[in-house]
């Protein structure tokens, strides 16, 4: 690039994102972004992925953030290119995934006409993004492309928008590559307060059952050796929330598995009996909470996370520390080594030996069969075939959870998943980012036949783009999640919530140039996934024909404390009195 | 309990926009809300009023906070300050109340700023209580045509320099640490 040379506003954004490091694009061409979209004709570093749908691009650029850490792009056109990428926005914010999405503009003359394609987008995602800027004059772009960047990967990250109309795109401009972002009301705080690290140190020492509750940010920091180093040398135990799965070995002693919800009986109890919670880069959603009233009631709170609105948000704390938790770690780690003489084994026995029997008293569990296929079986053997050697992505529900509890994490990244916004649809498209980063891993979307059918489009650009993803249905033919409420909650009136319509999904991938298998007995189930993940070398949909009656336990109902927890014992004894009832 | 938030921001289209967004999206309750441009052109001084338990407001300061394009926030209920609202009251008294209306902003130490035929439109400073009375005792001379007010806060003396995220840190309560 020759110095003092006019670029126009295209050039400028093009040569902004490749010294951004950017390699691919999600997007989906429109009038306005003609422009940009010429410019990526002939390019020979960066290559679009046009996916069938903007959400199915926004969710693919979620997922390829994910595996690998670095900002997912997007580039759409305006109006409803826009808004159809907001879902996904959404998803990302809740989740904090790095991401920038470039939309196209109606041109500054026109805006604020209703121009033909104008949406305010900037108005529209202001609430679900990090950030976002509308650009108004050429000169300013690649400043504006510079600290979008920064934002979105730095502090929390998340997504952030740039609006960009047609004349900027056209408009010429001296191209300056800033050296600096210029953000004097952003500044993210990664050290942590160090009298507060040495405070959080006296309490650990101090405390006789301590539980680490892990969240995404032990993920998004890198901090998986300092939490196991934290972990191992005090000998605390940890629980890994849906979206830290995987920042912790989940085949490890200490590990609990996921708390909450549809977390595990000794995660949840741990949680409850504790008196203290180590709380690392996570945000005390009500998922995991429950109850906040009667969360962990006996237990102190160390709540470390960058950004300070997550703390004091939901549940009290006792020992805030903002800060990068990794950093925060690090320094904790090296408090707990010099200053902390204990004898950490001889501590917690007593706490260790609890939670073990707890373990023993009710793992995760599910009653198996030999002639109707468990969807639990399926994820369980998927884990069994692949030895946890696989990215997995889930869709939103049932599918979710069952991916969770019967597949063991061991590292960070190998769980990709909507947390926050609990978004169906997100899976597949996710699983085709996570691809495209990793083409040699095996990736594979565990979904439900309600799910899979909100980006089925998005086959065309599997296919297309030659990405091996394999498709794991589990087909129930209903909501499966809705359907569990309603029949424990709601009398068993399954309003809306059977599918009827399913469609063929083996056929469905053969007609898109995938291939299709299917198995409906439990005996097929090895097989089929022997076939599907590791002899076939294209995109795959496996379609389970799973027991539709089958629910995710353990279950807290909404609003109750987590160990309140139902149980599938309980269920079935309630069975059994039904029938006895019958006979009688 | 209320409290009274000054922001300096950058003086950008859709700040505002972001911010009243904020409060509405939290369910938080703007009381008032006034913006001027400062000396230097590139900032903005907003100045909010608001009412929220002590975790409402320490949200609010740090969801505030968080906005790229805040650059500074004080919960001024905190320091001394002087706080500021004007009022400005379009009055059409009777001929015979001429007098009395003209005789009440000289007793508020209001200004008369705009006059007409019928109109008086009178102009007073001061702080909340005494706005409200003003408010109130002009009610009662014909039409309020207009009325608007806003509030102003500042700081007494020198701006404390307080590092706001670490400034959440210290009230914490230590508990099971003895």
């Amino acid at each position: 690039m020759k110095a003092g040379m006019k670029l126009t506003g295209s050039e400028i954004l093009i040569e902004c994102l490749k010294r951004e490091g950017v390699k691919h694009i999600f997007g989906y061409p429109g009038g306005v972004v003609l422009n940009i979209f010429d410019m990526l004709y002939d390019d020979k570093d960066i290559k679009l992925i046009l996916t069938r749908h903007e959400q199915g691009a926004v969710h693919a650029a979620d997922g390829y953030a994910r595996a690998t850490g670095k900002p997912g792009v997007v580039l759409v056109t305006s109006g409803p290119g826009a808004t159809n990428t907001v879902t996904g926005i959404a998803t990302a914010s809740m989740d904090s995934v790095p991401m920038v999405v470039i939309t196209g503009q109606v041109p500054t003359m026109l805006i604020g006409n209703d121009a033909f394609q104008e949406a305010d987008i900037v108005g529209i995602t202001r609430p679900c993004t990090k950030h976002n800027f509308l650009v108004k004059d050429v000169n300013d772009l690649a400043m504006v492309v510079k600290e979008a960047f920064h934002i979105a990967v730095t502090g929390r990250p998340g997504p952030v928008l740039i609006d960009l109309p047609k004349d900027v795109t056209a408009g010429k401009a001296d191209f300056v590559w800033p050296e600096k972002v210029g953000l004097p009301g952003y500044k993210p705080k990664y050290e942590g307060n160090k009298w507060m690290i040495s405070q959080a140190a006296h309490m650990i020492e101090k405390s006789k059952k301590p539980v680490i509750v892990a969240g995404g940010g032990v993920i998004i920091s890198g901090a998986y050796k300092e939490l196991r180093e934290l972990a191992e040398h005090t000998q605390v135990p940890v629980t890994t929330t849906l979206m830290g799965i995987g920042c912790f070995p989940e085949t490890s002693r200490l590990s609990l598995g996921m708390p909450g919800m549809h977390g595990t009986y000794y995660a949840n109890k741990a949680i409850q009996e504790s008196d203290l919670l180590i709380a690392l880069g996570m945000r005390f959603d009500d998922r995991v909470t429950g109850k906040t009233d009667a969360f962990a009631p006996t237990a102190s709170i160390i709540h470390i996370d960058i950004d300070p609105t997550s703390i004091r948000k939901n549940v009290r704390v006792d020992i805030p520390i903002v800060g990068d938790v990794k950093r925060v770690l690090a320094v904790l780690n090296k408090t707990l080594k010099t200053d902390v003489k204990a004898q950490w084994g001889q501590i917690r026995k007593a706490w260790l030996k609890q939670i073990d029997d707890w373990k023993k008293e009710r793992p995760l569990t599910y009653t198996k069969s030999d002639t109707i296929i468990k969807p639990q079986f399926v994820v369980e053997k998927i884990y069994e075939l692949t030895k946890g050697n696989a990215i997995i992505t889930t869709e939103v529900g049932q599918n979710q959870m069952w991916a969770a509890q019967f597949y063991k994490y061991d590292v960070p990244r190998s769980f990709i998943s909507s947390g926050g916004l609990g978004t169906m649809g997100f899976g597949f498209p996710a699983a085709i980012g996570a691809q495209l980063a990793f083409p040699d891993k095996l990736v594979i979307d565990i979904a439900g036949d309600g799910s899979i059918q909100m980006n089925i489009q998005e086959l065309a650009t599997a296919v297309l783009n030659r990405l091996p993803v394999k498709v794991v249905i589990l087909n129930n033919g209903f909501l499966g999640m809705v359907r569990q409420w309603q029949e424990l909650f709601y009398g068993e009136r399954y309003s809306y919530s059977h599918l009827d319509v399913v469609p063929d999904f083996v056929k469905v991938a053969e007609s898109y140039g995938a291939a299709g298998l299917r198995a409906t007995k439990p005996s097929e189930v090895e097989d089929v996934l022997k076939e599907g993940l590791f002899k076939i070398k294209k995109t795959v949909f496996m379609d389970f024909a799973v027991d539709w009656k089958e629910k995710v336990y353990p279950m807290v109902p909404a609003g109750a404390p987590i160990d309140h927890m139902l149980f599938e014992e309980a269920e079935a004894k309630e069975e059994k009195k039904k029938r006895l009832k019958v006979v009688k | 309990m209320r409290h009274t938030i000054t922001l300096l921001v950058e003086n950008r289209f859709g700040v505002l926009s972001r911010i009243s967004g904020l409060f509405s999206g939290r369910g938080y309750n703007i009381e008032s809300l006034s913006v001027g441009e400062e000396i230097d052109p590139k900032y903005s001084q907003m100045t909010i009023v608001t009412s929220g338990d002590d975790l409402i407001i320490e949200q609010i300061t740090k969801q505030l906070n968080k906005l790229v394009d805040v650059i500074k926030v004080t919960d001024v209920t905190e320091f001394e300050h002087v706080e500021r609202e004007m009022i400005i009251v379009k009055v059409t008294p009777k001929p015979e109340k001429k007098t009395e209306v003209l005789n009440l902003a000289g007793i508020f130490r209001g200004r008369v700023v705009d006059s007409s035929e019928s109109t008086y439109t009178i102009e007073v400073t001061g702080d909340e209580k005494k706005i409200r009375c003003v408010h109130r005792a002009y009610e009662a001379y014909g039409d309020k045509g207009s009325c608007a007010h806003g509030q102003g806060g500042h700081i007494e003396g020198r701006l404390q320099e307080v590092d706001v995220l670490g400034f959440w840190e210290l009230p914490a309560f230590f508990r099971n640490l003895s």
